[in-house]
């Protein structure tokens, strides 16, 4: 299992670690020098830009740097599901659960429904598939929550260290 | 989407190639041109296909130690009328209306907040309850307490 916790109290180097990650949240740009372009922006070289990038998601202070696609505008589903893992199996749930490609994200909450996942899958039925075989695979029910409405998205945080 | 929009998709989810050109290199990949590969990435964009190109950052590692799951049982009449305030708050990231999964889970609105401490966040969730008022009859705050995964969408080769 991966961890991606907390580096918890984990300093930025510096002020254009912060600078990136609160101006680099999108619009990321489209042209032949992608990075130049931002790098101007910043005040920084272009690799230095590319350095900051690379150290960033190595250390998992970024997850990601790429664009995210929204899989439900090509006929594609994500679904929020959640599953109550027995504490003595949760770290062999957890590997049942992300082993699955369709999981996109898995969080452990605090609740008798202990583990929350993103399913997102490219066919609307991919999702009923995924969760037969989590089903299958840990013996557990898993509850379902489609959003029936999406009234605000938008996941941009500054960062605070 | 074409099969050119799916490689695409295929070449770019785990993300961009950090290097000074990196469209130049998806296309070789592709076997296209830098140019198509820029206009398709723009087409994508502009038809909502992708919603941002970014960095995604490690919530806990840049600060936002406390993050809570705010859901809420807002009776069915009112509940779009009420989460389009709850989701015009400027510290909800993700709000959204859900089936509920009678008897073990009543809510039927999700609305994610964040914050240093947790003390933050169940302040922000009580601003929600205000808002909510007599139409919310229940309401519980899941906190996340370790990331299992983050890899995001990945569709086959």
């Amino acid at each position: 299992m991966r961890e991606l916790d907390a580096p918890q109290g984990y300093f930025l180097q510096g002020a254009v670690d912060r600078q990136i990650i609160d101006k680099l949240q999108g619009d990321f740009p489209i042209c032949a020098r992608p990075y130049a372009e931002v790098a101007e922006r910043l005040a920084i070289s272009e690799e230095d830009l590319l350095k900051r990038l690379e150290r960033m998601l190595a250390d998992k202070v970024l997850t990601r740097f790429g664009p995210m696609f929204q899989i439900e505008r090509m006929g594609g589903a994500f679904v929020l599901a959640a599953l109550a893992a027995p504490e003595v199996r949760y770290e062999e749930v957890t590997a049942l659960v992300n082993a699955l490609p369709q999981v996109a994200h898995n969080y452990r909450r605090e609740h008798e429904l202990n583990m929350w996942f993103v399913l997102a899958t490219e066919t609307q039925d991919g999702i009923a598939e995924a969760i037969a075989r989590i089903e299958r695979d840990t013996g557990l029910p898993v509850y379902a929550f489609p959003k029936e409405r999406e009234y605000f998205v938008e996941m941009k945080l500054e960062a605070r260290v | 989407m074409d099969e050119l929009d799916r490689a695409l998709i295929v070449a770019t989810q785990a993300g961009l190639p950090l290097v000074a050109r990196p469209y130049a290199l998806i296309a070789e990949q592709l076997a296209i041109s830098e140019d198509e590969v820029m206009a398709r990435l723009q087409g994508l964009l502009t038809s909502g296909m992708i919603r941002r190109i970014g960095a995604v950052p490690n919530h806990y590692a840049i600060g936002w130690t406390a993050n809570g799951m705010t859901v809420w049982d807002v009776a069915d009449e009112q509940v779009d009328q009420l989460s389009v305030l709850v989701g015009a708050l400027p510290f909800v990231t993700h709000c959204y209306r859900r089936p509920r999964a009678l008897p073990a889970w009543p809510y039927n609105l999700f609305a994610m907040v964040h914050g240093s401490s947790r003390d933050e966040c169940s302040a922000k969730a009580e601003e929600i309850r205000l808002l909510l008022g007599a139409a919310c009859r229940a309401n519980d705050i899941l906190y996340s307490t370790k990331i299992l995964k983050k890899t995001g969408l990945r569709i086959g080769a």
